[in-house]
Formats: structure tokens, C-alpha cells, sequence
């Protein structure tokens, strides 16, 4: 049966180990955003023995690029972008203390099998809900990369955010369990 | 001939652009709230309230739907007796784009192919716009206009079937693309599947496909048939919303139809997401 959190991020292990697949979480707190072009910068920081733009322990990360704020708001619209596209990056970070990623659609077996070696969570988040999203978000700064516009690395502080457990700790993945439920074979 | 001024044309297609990335159709509202009623599993019924929801938000708000505001991909029926006066038919799309874009606060999500540079250069206003250009008889200008997101793109297939493949290998075709892109392209989805012609003619159709008015009937009684068997056929496949598992992934299956070589039946499938935005304008 699917329960419902109320987490705050960073997050502990113990916040992890708790979750399962196909529960509710309702985060707050402070998570970083970054897509595509801002994790190959951070990898290669890695890479080269730098130290990194913030604090990957704990850390949740928002695979997202939003829409330009219009003015007097702290963020534009903010919905999940697919995530498969992190996926040869985020074993790597999630080595190093990551703990949860949140966005939309299926990740490999290397992330589901660094999830259990590590104890990270993979969140989904609805896509295109991005206005709904949006509201949220209390806070956005860009605290680097500002040259990648959307794609830019933002410290956000995010209030009760609406998110579904996809990938837990022990292996198990909502989009398997979820399909198998509802599909009908002749 | 009838003119028709580039200034008017500019205007018409930036106010087009900031509605449609703000407002959902009638049509994909309604699709989405029949998909609310009827949604068995809990999980993806909550997802379909947050889209209703953010519907609801980004119309009040004037904020976008998505924070992926697509790619303005536009289809244009000119008239032969049809004159722009004040700049060119093409030159008056771009311009109306690059406005709509930055004035409506939406994302430029244009990039170099190689080095994925976004810069606030031409391209870096959402330009060029994918524009496909149709002559026809008499002064009509028909401007068909949608944009289009990258998480639903990405999942669309081409494929040049064996004839011998017939009308089964192409609604297994399209089974095994929505099967495999699963969660990825923001189910619930509209499929546009395109039939025949040659293979860019096939992948044109079926991204002209997803601009039929969603809920309406094929006027074609095969291709509707066929769009019914897909229909339920998808629906079974238990993907849900946002891939979290249940009865309603799809809201509608739209195929359109070309003549093709005898050696070739080329098929298409255009994924569009939930969030469904098109619109049609007429000057």
C-alpha cells in the first residue's frame, strides 16, 4: 500500500531507506537543478579533482530547464525533463553522497543498481505540470553555469513539492510494478 | 489577389504562440478530464487532477504549461492568389515566432546540433520555426501551428514496412513504439500515425496527424476502424499517466493516409504529449 511523506532535503539516509515504490513524498527544503550540458560540467570537475558548485551530500537534484520568470516571480514554469538522458552521470554523483534525483521517465540498470549499492531515491514528477510545479518552488538563485540559460544550475527552495517514489533502495521500479498491474493480455 | 500585410501576419502568430503556450485546447482539456473520470489506478488519477490542475493555473496565471515550450512547427496552406506585401510569407512566421517566444516569457530550446550551444543568438529565440509549405488553389492563408516538446519527439519512429506486412505489421508497428517509449513521452498521449507515401511523406502525415481535433471521427470507415482497434489496443498495454501504471495512455489515435510505391508501405508514428497545444488560424 502506498504511503505518504513529508521529507526534507537534504536527505539521510534514513529518509531513503523508508521509501518505496509507488509512495507519495511532499518535499521541502533546499534541491539543486541541472540537465544534460550541467552534469557533463560536473562530472568533468570530478574528473579533474575540483571542487564542485554545492554540496552533493544529501543532495537532491531537479532534472529540469525552466522557462524564463516572468517579472516578480522567483521561477517560469518548472516541470521534470526525461531523465534517461542523466543517466550515464548520475551513478557517478550519487558514488559521492547524491541521494535523490527528481524527474520523469525510465533510468537504466546502472542508476537503479547505484540507488541500492548507495541508498538514493529516483522521484517522478509529473510532466508538463509545470505552472503547477512551479508554484512550489519559493526561491531560485543561479549558482552556476548561467551561460547554459534553462540549463543552468539553480539552488532552489522548494515547499511540500509533489512527487511519487519511482526507483527505491531496494531495487524495486513503479513503471515495471505500475504496467504490470494494469496491462491486459489477450 | 488579395493581400495581406507581413506586419499582420507578425502579430497574428506572436499572440498565437504566447495562447497556445499558456491555454490548453477544448479539445485535450475535455480528452483529460474523460480520462480523469474513467482512470482505474489511483496513482495516475492523481497525476491527471495535477494536469487538469495545472491547466487551470497556467490559463489564470498566463504561464506555460510546460516548461518546455517546444519548437514552433507550423502548417501553412497559401493560396496562389494569395501576396504578402511587406516582407515575405516566411520572413513574417519567423519574426511572429522569435516575439511570441521572448514576449510570452517562453523557453528558447533551439541549440547547435553538435556543441548543444543555447545562445541568445537567432537560433537562441526558438528559430528557425519548422515550417512546411502547402500551394493550393484560390486566396486562402491557413496557418496551422503547434508546439512541439522534445520528451514526446523524441519517442516518434519511421519505419518502410514489406507490403506483404499489410494492415496488421502496421498496427504492430505502432504498438511496439508506444510500448517501448513507456513513461518517457508524458502519457496520456495523442498518436498520429502516418500511411503511406514515401518515407519523409509518411513522417510529415503523421505530424499532421496530431492536429485533428481530438475526440473526432476519421471520415475514412477503414482508417477509422483502424483507429479504434489502436485505441483500445494501446490502452491495454497498462502504461497510465505519466507511466505510473493504468487504464488511460492514450486519448486518441489520428491516421493519415498516402498513396505509396508498390514496393513500400512506409509507416510513422508521431507521439504527442498531454500537453496538446495547437491551434489553427485563418487570415
Amino acid at each position: 500500500m502506498s504511503k505518504t511523506y513529508h521529507l526534507t532535503a537534504p536527505l539521510s539516509e534514513e529518509d531513503v531507506v523508508q521509501l518505496k515504490a509507488g509512495d507519495i513524498v511532499y518535499l521541502s527544503g533546499v534541491i539543486y537543478t541541472a540537465r544534460d550540458a550541467a552534469h557533463k560540467k560536473l562530472v568533468d570537475l570530478l574528473d579533474a579533482g575540483k571542487e564542485l558548485p554545492f554540496d552533493m551530500k544529501g543532495a537532491v537534484i531537479y532534472f529540469v530547464g525552466p522557462t524564463p520568470p516572468k517579472p516578480g516571480d522567483p521561477i517560469g514554469s518548472a516541470g521534470p525533463t526525461t531523465s534517461y538522458r542523466m543517466d550515464s552521470y548520475s551513478p557517478r554523483l550519487i558514488s559521492i553522497g547524491q541521494k535523490g534525483m527528481i524527474g520523469k521517465g525510465k533510468r537504466n540498470q546502472d542508476v537503479i543498481d547505484a540507488c541500492v549499492k548507495y541508498k538514493a531515491i529516483y522521484f517522478g514528477a509529473t510532466g508538463g505540470a509545470g505552472a503547477l510545479l512551479a508554484r512550489q518552488i519559493k526561491s531560485a538563485e543561479v549558482i552556476a553555469y548561467p551561460e547554459l540559460g534553462p540549463e543552468a544550475i539553480r539552488r532552489l527552495e522548494v515547499v511540500d513539492f509533489p512527487l511519487t517514489v519511482v526507483n527505491d533502495s531496494y531495487g524495486a521500479d513503479l513503471y515495471k510494478i505500475g504496467r504490470e498491474q494494469y496491462e491486459i493480455k489477450d | 489577389m488579395r493581400e495581406i500585410k507581413y506586419d499582420d501576419i507578425v502579430k497574428t502568430i506572436r499572440d498565437t504562440i504566447i495562447y497556445s503556450g499558456t491555454v490548453l485546447p477544448k479539445d485535450a482539456y475535455k480528452a483529460l478530464s474523460d480520462a480523469y473520470e474513467n482512470e482505474k489506478s489511483p496513482v495516475s488519477k492523481e497525476v491527471l487532477k495535477q494536469l487538469l490542475d495545472n491547466a487551470d493555473i497556467a490559463a489564470n496565471e498566463t504561464k506555460p504549461l510546460c516548461q518546455d515550450t517546444g519548437l514552433a512547427v507550423f502548417f501553412v496552406k497559401v493560396g496562389e492568389d494569395v501576396k504578402v506585401v511587406g516582407g515575405s510569407l516566411k520572413a513574417a512566421i519567423n519574426e511572429g515566432t522569435r516575439q511570441g517566444y521572448e514576449d510570452g516569457y517562453l523557453r528558447a530550446s533551439t541549440c547547435h546540433w553538435d556543441t548543444r550551444a543555447n545562445l541568445k543568438d537567432e537560433i537562441g529565440y526558438n528559430l528557425p520555426a519548422v515550417i512546411h509549405f502547402d500551394l493550393v488553389e484560390g486566396d486562402v492563408l491557413e496557418i496551422e501551428y503547434a508546439a512541439k516538446g522534445g520528451g514526446s519527439e523524441n519517442v516518434s519512429r519511421a519505419m518502410v514496412l514489406a507490403p506483404a506486412k499489410g494492415r496488421k505489421g502496421v498496427i504492430e508497428f505502432v504498438k511496439q513504439v508506444i510500448s517501448d517509449a513507456g513513461p518517457n513521452p508524458c502519457p496520456p498521449l495523442t498518436v498520429g500515425v502516418g500511411i503511406g507515401g514515401t518515407f519523409e511523406k509518411a513522417a510529415i502525415s503523421s505530424k499532421h496527424a496530431l492536429f485533428r481535433t481530438l475526440g473526432s471521427r476519421n471520415e475514412d470507415p477503414t482508417l477509422d476502424s483502424m483507429e479504434q482497434e489502436l485505441l483500445t489496443e494501446l490502452n491495454k498495454l497498462g502504461i497510465g499517466a505519466m507511466g505510473m501504471g493504468g487504464t488511460e495512455t492514450v486519448l486518441g489515435v489520428h491516421i493519415e493516409k498516402n498513396p505509396c510505391h508498390i514496393a513500400s508501405l512506409p509507416v510513422s508514428v508521431n507521439v504527442q504529449c498531454h500537453s496538446s497545444r495547437h491551434t489553427v488560424i485563418k487570415l
